[in-house]
């Protein structure tokens, strides 16, 4: 069932006093900013972890209040920027609460200009979800699954870009 | 024949070793007795549960100040711990993270946030990051239920407060007050551990 329970499309711009006043030029910029949150629940989720063709998904667990998550990041832009002409997909869980996604989530994201695409899990009931997507996952992030439809690992730690690649490439290899 | 002795004690010892400090990183399972502890509180006096011979158990929680899912179930922690404190089973509140890591969970900043909020329970450093590996706690907010039984301090459930971090209203099950009332009938808990988002305990 694809379900997506929201489809959050925020336009960042000034407050509107000083919309009035804005250049032409300006405008075009605050529309290039514009964030596209997807939030998703498990069911979503489960279809995202279970994609049977000929790519390679890497899904990271994160969010913006979460140090070592943050931390990792520029290795899964790097990873994303050098795979995704090869079959890699790289995408970003976000676990930040949902009524911080306007003030702490799509300001973030602009900040660091994240390229992979983000998803918000809103999915409450973690005691549920999360031994779904893992029986290993104690609940703590960061947490990173890579796989294809042949293989697939499940890893709570955090990366380096060089043992990010070297797994993924890893599971890439395996027939 | 004696270096054979030697190595065979050496191994002997690595095993023992290894296991003991597989057993500290994995922490307490249910059923486990749990550890006593004397911590500083931010009133500056050290608590232990010692200090509570009439207590029937404790709910204690490892949480900080800076954690959004920790401040989230702030209220809920307070509520907690009026409605249990007076049937026997208080909350004792323990701040895991190293505040060179994290300066915002330091013991000052603790005693701030403990009077903002108007902390009814102790508010515990875990100064030097002793008690949270022995429990196994692996990020803010994380329950453990404690029973006393004779002189042992069982440990009855592991896990989160409910299933709803994001919003109190919107909360289903209340796993820690049905775990507490469970043990107040005479019972076990039923659903004895369960899994959630939180922050990590910064080391």
């Amino acid at each position: 069932m694809r379900k997506i329970l929201v489809i959050l499309s925020l336009f960042i711009a000034f407050s509107s006093c000083n919309l009035k006043i804005i250049s032409q030029e300006k405008v075009v910029v605050e529309k290039l900013a514009n964030v596209k949150i997807n939030f998703i629940d498990y069911d979503d989720l489960e279809l995202l972890l279970n994609k049977n063709n000929n790519k390679t998904y890497v899904i990271n667990f994160w969010a913006t209040w979460c140090k070592p998550c943050v931390d990792e990041l520029p290795a899964f832009e790097e990873l994303y920027k050098n795979y995704k002409s090869k079959n890699v997909e790289v995408i970003l869980v976000s676990l930040d609460l949902k009524k911080q996604v306007e003030t702490r989530l799509i300001p973030f994201i602009q900040k660091h200009k994240l390229q992979p695409k983000v998803v918000l899990m809103v999915d409450p009931d973690q005691n549920t979800w999360i031994p779904k997507v893992s029986s290993e996952w104690s609940g703590a992030i960061p947490a990173t699954i890579i796989y294809n439809k042949n293989r697939r690992k499940f890893f709570e730690q955090s990366f380096t870009y060089n043992e990010l690649e070297n797994e993924l490439t890893n599971i890439i290899k395996t027939k | 024949m004696k270096t054979i002795k030697i190595s065979f004690v050496l191994i002997v010892f690595t095993i023992i070793t290894a296991l003991g400090l597989k057993n500290t990183l994995d922490g307490y399972k249910i059923g486990d007795n749990a550890t006593n502890f004397s911590l500083k509180n931010i009133d500056n006096k050290m608590v232990s549960m010692s200090n509570y011979p009439d207590a029937k158990g404790f709910i204690i929680i490892f949480t900080c100040n800076t954690c959004p899912y920790s401040v989230a179930y702030e209220d809920r922690i307070i509520a907690l711990d009026k409605k249990y404190k007076e049937k026997g089973y208080p909350v004792i509140a323990i701040n895991p993270n190293n505040p060179a890591v994290k300066k915002g969970d330091d013991f000052s900043n603790m005693q701030k946030r403990a009077k903002d909020k108007g902390f009814t329970f102790p508010y515990l450093f875990d100064d030097g990051q002793k008690i949270y590996p022995q429990y196994g706690a692996t990020r803010t907010p994380h329950v453990f239920l404690l029973n006393k039984e004779n002189e042992n301090l069982l440990v009855e459930y592991i896990g989160a407060i409910d299933n709803n971090s994001q919003d109190a209203d919107e909360v289903t099950e209340k796993y820690v007050e049905n775990a507490v009332e469970a043990l107040l009938s005479g019972k076990k808990p039923t659903l004895k551990t369960t899994k959630a988002i939180g922050c990590s305990i910064k080391k």
